[in-house]
Formats: structure tokens, C-alpha cells, sequence
């Protein structure tokens, strides 16, 4: 990769892809509500539905949290807890077994996208492509584990050290792409894919992950509209 | 106390003839639109059958309505609210469209198109989710329609619990009825309470139940938490959908299309006003015989000096007071006691009553098979044909005792006419044993029996001007958008939009009242 297609990839399209999916989410909850949705096909096919949505959700959240906490949180704290090299073998091995479930269960969502004919009958483009593109995604992060898991052999963080200062800088908006320049290409290829979910987020139906009813959790049963609390002021 | 006001409905199942207008009607107001094709708001159902979707009573397998949990406290049956959101991927309860059917349609077409054949063309059925045709519908919204298909099939109508139904299974023996079903917006509605975004309310003015559309995000529970199966995933937008009690009608003081279209005159509405803060001690009542009577205690007597201030201190209208006073559901429900709540025992409370069916058996009366009053006319309320442990399994939680107080009335009332048409007797003794006064019967003999528009439906229309306090800054807007429907944004311009908002300080140069100084 030329350099100034490093630089871009990596110290411009980061916030592309940032700005679309932030933007994009608000605008369309601001302007289409009802489009607003998991846009669900379980009244269609229950059978592989009940097993590849809940692995995958719960591989695709905990690959999520296990980014964001092993990759942003400061180095010193870390470094409370764990040695670097067992950081890397902690994010090896529940990288490993998360990925693999997001892998299976996109997998088997993305299988029944095809397979079966009310959903395929039912499915958009967006729908199906959506779903694969996650899987690659999960299938290049899993990939990235045979370079880590050389380098962890070798007692050798450095690259995963790298990574996380990429990732920080690009969190506190001073992207430097040079930082990764001499990194894996598995892993830069993992990155570039994964953005580009990001990209596209708002457009889809991932829209729903903003939507999480934590609320539910805590509000009463029941819910009654009153005339008066609605009036126009 | 909380007096609250609801529109309600009483289905006098004795003239169902189950032609099935009231569900063609809605479903060409409501349903007849893509990814709802296999939804009825309102369907009939031949019992004893199982049903529209497939078992819906059965709630060990769909696991709808409310339980009472180990501290006596109300809790959804599908468990409490983590359990819900950990079962947000793939809700565990939710039905199939095989459970309803297929939505399918013909292809009429090919009658008209067809080529010069031998055998004459044949309109084939085309499923309306996959385009493609099919070989055979298997199943349809009434497919037991009077009684229809295998008894074995059949009887797993969880009413039978608690009969020998093997008997039934003999034609001579065989029973049916038709049960009208539509939302039953209820008082404690497991709808409202299972749905995680909180996009299921009740109104508080007329007591509807509704999915707020933008709101909803298709998390699906509400469909499996309502016990009556009343609520529609649709699968084009991805929301779910259920009877609006046709909101609109009711608004402007119209009976629901269900109800004014009803050729057999079955169907009441009327206002009926209740104690909000009873609901939650009514719904934990721990004997689920007790349920129905605790429900009818939650009523309130419209009649009552105390309760009329009180609903006006609510903010009930005046106007709605007055219909509930005349209300033909307050008087089958309290007055008379011969309507009873659709399965009181899901703990929903629900708001469509029934009244019994009496089920004519005149020829066995004829050959003098049945016991009968002593004019040998009108059959006993235990003689006749349907079980009456049926009726109360779907009406009181299995307690027969006021299912056969109800139907002894009925037939009191019957023989009550008999006796003064044809017998010119003026007070029956019939009356009194049936606990009904001859005022009463009479009355009873003109709902039931007359049936009169007027005193099928008092519905009041509802009081726009509660909402908007500014009446001439509503003029002219009826009707219109500014631009495409959602142009204000998500709060409908009130909260911070990305977009401009609407300009809310126009000026009109009237004086309205005087609490729209606080703008």
C-alpha cells in the first residue's frame, strides 16, 4: 500500500465512515422513525433463526466491548491487571471464541437469508449484504489471530501495542496512520472491512443496535396517554 | 380513587350466526394491505376448535398474560423484564405464520387468459409472501369454520379441561358456537407491559390500546405476551399492528365498523368508568375463580353522586358520564350479570364481554328428551346442549355457577315473554327464581331481544378541545403536512431537531383563553 493511500485509509476514512455513522443515525431517527427498526423475519423462519441470531448477538457484543475495552483503555491501567503478553493471549483466546461465534451465527443467519424462501422472498439487498459483510468482517478479525498468536509465541507485543495507540489516536482525533504503517495486512484489511460497517450503519437495519430497551428495565408495566400531557404548547 | 372511562363492548353470543361481516368489514378498513394479509383484527371461530392462530388458548405453550410469582405479585408469564431482554435475539414464544396460515390469493386471471383447454382453467392459489404458487392451503383464519375437520383435532381445545369431551365426539352429542374475537383492550393489558421500547399505551380518555408506529422497533414480545394472540407482526414494515378499536368512528361517536356492520345486532358499545388505582389489587387476586367478580368490582356505578364528582374531578366529560349512564355494557356486565370477560383468568382484564349462548335444542324439547320449565317449552339452564363447563373454562376460570345464573336468566326472560304472549300472564314466577325483577326483564327483552341502534351504541364523541388548548391554532391544518409526514422530526418539532422546526409563535389576533398566557 503507497503511503498516501495508507494515510487516507487510515488517517481520513476512519472519520468518514465515523462522521456518516453518527450523522447519518441521528438524522434518520430525527426524520424516519418508522423505518426505525430490527426489521425482524422471525414470524417467517423460528428453526435457525433461535440459534444463529443468539450466538451471534452475543459473539458480535462481546467482540464489541472486548475492542473497545482492550483497545481503549489506557495502557498504564492495563498494566494494573495484566502483563502485556497476557493481555494478548486474553484477547486471543476470547477474540477467538467470540469471533468464531459471530462467525457461525452470521454464518447460519446469512445461510438462512438464502435458504429459506419466505425470508429469501422477503429479504432486500441491504438485508443480505449486510449480514455478509459482517461475517467477512468477523472471518478477517479471526484471521488476524495466526499473526497474533505467532507474535505472542514470540513474546513480541509490540503490534498490538501499535494497534490500540492507532486506535486511541484516532478516538482523541489525532489520527496517526503512520503509527501501523509496517503492521500485518491482516489486520489492516480487518480495519478497513469494519469501517466500512460503520459507513454504511446508518443505511441498514444496525440502526436498531442504537435502540437497545435498557429503559424497559426500569419503567412500569403499563402505559397510559393522557389527552392533557399532550397538549401543544 | 382514579375514574378513568372506557369504551367497551358486550358480544351477545346467542345471535352470533357466525356469518363473519364483522371480520370482511375490518379487514377492508384495516388489513387489506401488504404484510398484514394473514392478520384479522377481528375474526370468528368455531368452538369448540383451536382456533385462530393455532392454539392461541393454550398458555403453557405460548406463555401470554400474567402469572402470579412468588411474592404475590403480578409478572408476565413470559417471565419478568431481564428475562426479556435476554431473550431480545430470538423471542423463545413467538408464532409462526404457519400458526395463522399463509396469506395466499388466486389467480383469477388465468380464467380470463387461458387458452382454448379441454378442462376447464383453474384459478390456483399463490402464497402473497413468496409469490409462488401452492400446491395446497393447508390451513386458513377459519378453517374450522362450524365445525370443520377431525373431532381428534379439534378437541384440543384447552376448554374442554376438567370435561369427558369423548362424548362430544358422538354427533348426537356434538355442540358448536361462534366466538367473535378482537382485541379486548384491556384494563391491565400484557401487551403494553411486555413491549420493550414502550411504544404499546392505552388512551386514557376512551381507553383504546394502540402501537405508537414510530415508536415500535419490532422487538416482537408484544405478540407473544397478549394471551388472545390480538396482536400482528407485520412483516413488511417490520412493526407490529393490532385492532385500533377503530378509533377514528369512535372519536367522532361512531360504534367500531365490526360492530355497526354486525347483521345479527350482537355487538354493544358502550362507556363504561372504573377505578384505575383497583386494577393492579384486582388482577393479583389469588383464586382465578375470583377474577371476574374482582373485575366487576373495579366498575363503577355511573348512577352514584360520589362517583360522577370524582370522574369530573378526572377530567372524564360530562358528556361521557352521561353515556355511561345509559351504557348497554354497564348493564349486561353489573346490572344483569350475564356477560362475562373472555378468559379472566390470563389476568389482563380484558374489555369485550360475552354473553352465553343458549344453544336451541328445540327438537329434543320437542320429543320431550330434556327437562324443561313446567310449560314444557323452555329447556333447564343445566339441559342444554353445551356444557356449561365449557362456557365458564372460557368465561369464569372454570366456576359454572355464574355462567348458570346468566343463562337462567336468559331463559327467564324467554319464558317471561312466552308466558305474557301467550299465556297473557303478567308476572311469571319465573322472574324470581331467576333473581330478575319484571322491569329488568322487560328491559333485558328489549337489548337482547329488539336490539335498537340506539341502544346497541352510546358513544359519545371525544373532546378534541382537551388537547389543544389553543383551538384557532389547530384552523386549517387538519389534513395538511408540511411536507412528508415526519418533515417535524421525531418529537414532532417539540425537542431539538436537526432540521428547522415549525415557527410555534404565529400570531393570532384573537383572544383565546386564559391559560394560553402561559406560552
Amino acid at each position: 500500500m503507497s503511503t498516501s493511500l495508507h494515510n487516507f485509509a487510515f488517517g481520513v476514512y476512519p472519520y468518514i465512515a465515523g462522521t456518516i455513522f453518527l450523522l447519518g443515525s441521528w438524522v434518520r431517527f430525527d426524520r424516519e422513525q418508522y423505518t426505525w427498526k430490527t426489521d425482524s423475519s422471525q414470524l417467517l423462519e423460528n428453526k435457525m433463526l433461535k440459534i444463529g441470531s443468539n450466538i451471534f448477538h452475543i459473539g458480535i457484543i462481546g467482540i464489541f466491548f472486548g475492542h473497545a475495552l482492550g483497545m481503549l483503555l489506557p495502557h498504564s491501567w492495563w498494566q494494573l491487571i495484566t502483563t502485556d503478553i497476557q493481555h494478548q493471549y486474553i484477547a486471543i483466546y476470547s477474540g477467538g471464541i467470540l469471533g468464531i461465534m459471530a462467525l457461525f451465527g452470521g454464518l447460519l443467519l446469512f445461510y438462512r437469508r438464502l435458504s429459506n424462501e419466505r425470508v429469501k422472498a422477503i429479504s432486500r439487498l441491504r438485508d443480505t449484504s449486510i449480514i455478509l459483510l459482517i461475517v467477512i468482517t468477523a472471518g478477517l478479525g479471526l484471521n488476524t489471530i495466526f499473526d497474533s498468536y505467532h507474535h505472542a509465541a514470540q513474546k513480541d507485543v509490540s503490534e498490538m501495542l501499535l494497534l490500540s495507540e492507532y486506535l486511541k489516536s484516532v478516538a482523541t482525533l489525532r489520527a496517526d496512520a503512520s503509527l501501523i504503517e509496517s503492521v500485518g495486512m491482516a489486520y489492516k484489511v480487518h480495519m478497513l472491512v469494519g469501517m466500512t460497517i460503520f459507513l454504511i450503519f446508518p443505511f441498514t437495519r444496525l440502526v436498531h443496535v442504537w435502540s437497545v430497551p435498557v429503559t424497559y428495565l426500569k419503567r412500569p408495566y403499563q402505559i397510559v396517554r393522557s389527552k392533557l400531557s399532550s397538549r401543544q404548547t | 380513587m382514579k375514574i378513568r372511562a372506557q369504551i367497551s363492548m358486550v358480544l351477545n353470543l346467542d345471535k352470533c350466526i357466525g356469518c363473519h361481516t364483522c371480520s370482511v368489514t375490518c379487514k377492508n378498513i384495516w388489513t387489506s394491505r401488504k404484510g398484514v394479509e394473514y392478520a384479522w383484527f377481528n375474526n370468528v371461530e368455531s368452538k369448540p376448535g383451536i382456533g385462530f392462530p393455532k392454539n392461541w388458548e393454550d398458555q403453557e405453550k405460548w406463555k401470554g398474560g400474567w402469572k402470579i410469582n412468588k411474592k404475590n405479585k403480578l409478572e408476565l408469564k413470559a417471565g419478568g423484564r431481564a428475562n426479556k431482554l435476554i431473550n431480545l435475539f430470538a423471542n423463545p414464544d413467538m408464532p409462526q405464520i404457519d400458526d395463522y396460515y399463509e396469506p395466499f390469493d388466486y389467480k383469477y386471471n388465468k380464467l380470463q387468459s387461458s387458452p382454448l383447454v379441454e378442462a376447464t382453467p383453474t384459478a390456483r392459489p399463490v402464497s402473497q409472501i413468496t409469490g409462488k404458487d401452492m400446491e395446497k392451503i393447508e390451513w386458513g383464519p377459519n378453517w374450522e369454520d362450524d365445525l370443520a375437520g377431525e373431532f381428534k383435532n379439534r378437541s384440543k381445545d384447552v376448554n374442554f379441561t376438567n370435561i369427558d369431551k369423548q362424548i362430544y365426539k358422538d354427533f348426537e352429542n356434538t355442540f358448536h358456537m361462534y366466538l367473535p374475537r378482537l382485541c379486548n383492550h384491556c384494563l391491565n393489558p400484557a401487551c403494553v407491559a411486555s413491549c420493550p421500547s414502550g411504544s404499546i399505551y392505552k388512551r386514557e380518555e376512551d381507553g383504546i390500546v394502540l402501537v405508537d408506529q414510530d415508536k415500535c422497533r419490532g422487538w416482537r414480545m408484544c405478540v407473544s405476551g397478549c394471551p388472545y394472540k390480538k396482536i400482528y407482526y407485520n412483516w413488511e414494515s417490520g412493526k407490529s399492528e393490532k385492532c385500533i378499536g377503530c378509533y377514528p368512528r369512535i372519536e367522532s361517536g361512531m360504534p367500531m365498523a365490526c360492530a355497526e356492520s354486525c347483521v345479527g345486532r350482537i355487538r354493544y358499545v358502550g362507556v363504561m368508568l372504573y377505578d384505575a388505582d383497583k386494577i393492579s389489587e384486582a388482577a393479583v387476586s389469588k383464586n382465578k375463580q375470583d377474577l371476574y367478580e374482582e373485575q366487576l368490582s373495579v366498575f363503577l356505578d355511573p348512577n352514584d353522586p360520589d362517583v360522577i364528582k370524582q370522574a369530573l374531578n378526572d377530567n372524564v366529560p360530562q358528556s361521557w358520564i352521561d353515556a355511561a349512564q345509559k351504557s348497554p355494557v354497564y348493564k349486561m356486565t353489573k346490572e344483569w350479570k350475564i356477560a362475562f370477560p373472555i378468559h379472566p383468568e390470563y389476568r389482563t382484564l380484558p374489555m369485550m364481554w360475552y354473553v352465553p349462548p343458549l344453544s336451541p335444542v328445540q327438537s329434543q324439547i320437542d320429543k320431550g328428551n330434556l327437562e324443561t320449565d313446567k310449560n314444557g317449552v323452555i329447556p333447564s339452564a343445566n339441559s342444554l346442549r353445551l356444557p356449561a363447563q365449557y362456557l365458564a373454562n372460557m368465561f369464569t376460570a372454570g366456576d359454572e355457577k355464574p355462567i348458570l345464573s346468566s343463562i337462567t336468566k336468559l331463559l327467564a326472560m324467554r319464558a317471561h315473554q312466552r308466558n305474557k304472549t301467550v299465556h297473557d300472564e303478567k308476572v311469571s314466577s319465573v322472574l324470581s327464581d331467576a333473581g330478575l325483577s319484571s322491569d329488568q326483564a322487560e328491559e333485558m327483552y328489549r337489548y337482547l331481544g329488539i336490539a335498537n341502534y340506539e341502544d346497541r351504541f352510546v358513544i359519545p364523541t371525544s373532546h378534541e378541545e382537551i388537547r389543544n388548548e389553543d383551538p384557532y391554532g389547530f384552523q386549517g391544518v387538519n389534513g395538511f403536512t408540511g411536507g412528508n409526514s415526519s418533515s417535524y422530526g421525531s418529537k414532532g418539532g417539540k425537542g431539538f431537531s436537526l432540521f428547522p422546526s415549525p415557527r410555534r409563535s404565529s400570531v393570532i389576533p384573537v383572544e383565546t383563553m386564559s391559560n394560553n398566557k402561559s406560552k
